[in-house]
């Protein structure tokens, strides 16, 4: 192909310099790079970096700031909102994932036998995924009203289970887990989906010889399903705790941190800070304490890929 | 029917045919996989028929829980529609979010086709580690962004106009889509661009002739991803938008739509019914296309 690139000119001599120079392959790397690469380094890189130094500056909105050291950190880590915070992101992030991987894949596991209306069942499965968070949010903070909630009626006036309404988001304990149960909702058409389409990679043979050999269903599923799944279970698993320990949005639009912000995750604890509150500085710093969480979880995610390429097949270069 | 295809069977013979094949039928079949799927479809998807049901619920049913049935509309209205289209800012909303979502995408797309071609087609030294860098990106969330991006706005003048979000809504779009059109161009035989370029075709010339026809598909993916990520962004739209009209629909829902503490839960769930709405015609034509890039498993 380099051949035919440099025969071109003298069989084509009517051809500009601009075309020829848009097939000079270096030339062209270049130009097909710049527009990712450039609002990749400006929006992103930049920034990433310029959240780093402004962790370090007590900047406001509207004033520059000055280099102040580990002071922020300082100042965060006797803020007992700050502790909170993490904790409640430890939690979140730990109780939600487990939630939505057992019962992702139990779901991946029945949509994978044989069923009627199959593609219909699975499009409906992945609404809650696709449509905007903060939209199915809304309708949870409603379906969590202490006065009318759908559930507080049925346990209460249809069953029978309790003599009260439940105060979902009123106390910190019960807003807590109101908010897992939002995100596990959230969370289960992604991961059920993506094991799904791990599990249709695995070829019935395997199934078939393990039964041969007699093992009993939990024994297939946890020698065959299982390190068959492993890979792609893996790079799910990292994605969903990336995103779930960074989540912003489910939080701000149920409880906004509230009540009395005991339900703050770090992310809307950084917003809280940082934008309505102006301590650029600050709100800085916190969103910086949740890199070495996320570097850990990207280099999991690193080494599972450069074991199996799932994604790419085997021909993978 | 079940009885008599469960009971005559031999335990044995029972016990061997429950495999992935085949499983076993009649009331077992009906506890382990029909129950259990019809819990997590009716759970999965009653928020949606909550929202619609509220929507368009009059404000006497959606308060009384004694003497209606909440889970039932015995009059219907378009009240809250009504009121929310035509007294409220929200189809300056939907015009706003539809330029940023359809202008960010095609920015994106159009970024990432190069990069794609550039790492996958155009073979250099180190393109393998430009791809793992724009992976990486991926991994970077708007969470941990968005405070210096507020102050770099800021500085560039952008704060509080829609450049603001498609200049930025690509951070997290090109590294998605650009991994997914690696992994299409992957699959097109490259031998069809030799071709091209044997019979004199320019390297840019087969990209737009050959390579994307060929790719559409994947092209198609990336899209429809890109436009539902934009669609449903929310942090970046929250911190870079002051104006009540230049919002985006989902941040205007939760912020111009709450007055104090009395919430009108008919308009509320209104604007969340018709803010989804968009997204779920583009999704329900191209369901396949979402589960490929969701999947990744692009190829056919």
């Amino acid at each position: 192909m380099t051949i035919a690139a440099e025969a071109r000119p003298t069989t084509q001599p009517e051809q500009s310099w601009l075309v020829r120079l848009f097939d000079y392959k270096p030339f062209l790397i270049f130009i097909c790079l710049l527009p990712a690469l450039g609002l990749l380094l400006v929006f992103l890189s930049y920034p990433l970096g310029l959240g780093i130094w402004l962790a370090f500056t007590d900047t406001r909105i509207g004033r520059s700031g000055i280099f102040i050291g580990f002071e922020n950190f300082e100042s965060l880590w006797h803020d007992p909102v700050f502790i909170t915070s993490v904790w409640n992101t430890l939690l979140y992030t730990g109780v939600a994932t487990v939630g939505k991987f057992g019962l992702g894949l139990w779901l991946a596991l029945l949509l994978n036998n044989h069923l009627p209306f199959k593609s219909l069942l699975r499009a409906l499965i992945l609404v809650p995924w696709i449509v905007p968070t903060v939209l199915s949010a809304i309708a949870f903070w409603w379906i969590y009203d202490p006065q009318f909630s759908i559930i507080s009626y049925v346990l209460v006036d249809v069953l029978g289970w309790r003599d009260t309404y439940v105060d979902f988001l009123g106390s910190p304990w019960p807003a807590r887990w109101s908010l897992i149960a939002a995100n596990v909702w959230r969370g289960i058409p992604f991961v059920a989906i993506s094991l799904l389409a791990g599990l249709q990679t695995i070829s019935p043979a395997l199934y078939e010889a393990a039964m041969l050999d007699g093992a009993n269903a939990w024994q297939r599923f946890r020698h065959v399903t299982l390190p068959m799944l492993m890979p792609i279970l893996a790079i799910v698993l990292t994605f969903s705790v990336l995103f779930t320990f960074t989540d912003f949005q489910l939080v701000y639009a149920i409880t906004r941190g509230g009540p009395i912000n005991s339900t703050h995750l770090m992310a809307t604890l950084a917003f809280q800070r940082g934008i309505p509150g102006g301590q650029l500085g600050e709100g800085a710093a916190i969103a910086v304490a949740m890199i070495p969480f996320l570097v850990m979880a990207t280099l999991f995610s690193y080494f599972a890929l450069a074991r199996r390429k799932w994604q790419q097949g085997e021909d993978n270069d | 029917m079940t009885d008599q295809a469960a009971a005559p069977r031999p335990h044995l013979v029972d016990k061997e045919r429950t495999g992935v094949i085949d499983w076993s039928s009649g009331p077992r079949r009906f506890i382990t996989l029909y129950l259990p799927l019809s819990i997590f479809v009716i759970v999965l998807l009653f928020p949606f028929y909550w929202m619609a049901i509220t929507a368009i619920k009059p404000n006497g049913e959606l308060l009384d829980y004694k003497n209606n049935n909440p889970f039932w509309v015995k009059s219907p209205t378009l009240e809250n529609i009504n009121k929310l289209l035509f007294q409220t800012d929200y189809p300056q909303w939907l015009l706003t979010t539809m330029t940023v979502a359809t202008v960010a995408t095609a920015l994106s797309l159009f970024a990432s086709v190069l990069a794609a071609y550039a790492i996958q087609r155009l073979k250099f030294k180190g393109s393998n580690y430009v791809g793992l860098a724009i992976y990486l990106a991926y991994l970077v969330p708007p969470s941990i962004l968005f405070i210096p991006l507020a102050t770099l706005i800021f500085q560039f003048g952008l704060y509080d106009s829609q450049l603001a979000l498609i200049l930025t809504y690509p951070t997290f779009l090109i590294p998605f889509c650009t991994w997914l059109l690696i992994g299409y161009f992957k699959s097109i035989p490259y031998e069809l661009e030799e071709c091209a370029m044997i019979d004199g075709a320019t390297r840019l010339q087969t990209l737009w002739k050959i390579t994307l026809p060929l790719a559409l598909p994947g092209l198609i993916s990336a899209g429809i991803f890109a436009f539902t990520l934009s669609w449903n962004e929310f942090i970046y739209a929250l911190a870079f938008i002051q104006s009540a009209e230049k919002k985006t629909v989902p941040v205007a829902v939760l912020t111009q739509l709450v007055e104090g503490d009395v919430y009108h839960w008919g308009s509320l769930m209104a604007g969340a019914l018709l803010g989804s709405i968009p997204v779920a015609i583009l999704y329900s034509f191209f369901v396949d296309y979402y589960v490929a890039s969701m999947t990744g498993a692009v190829k056919e």
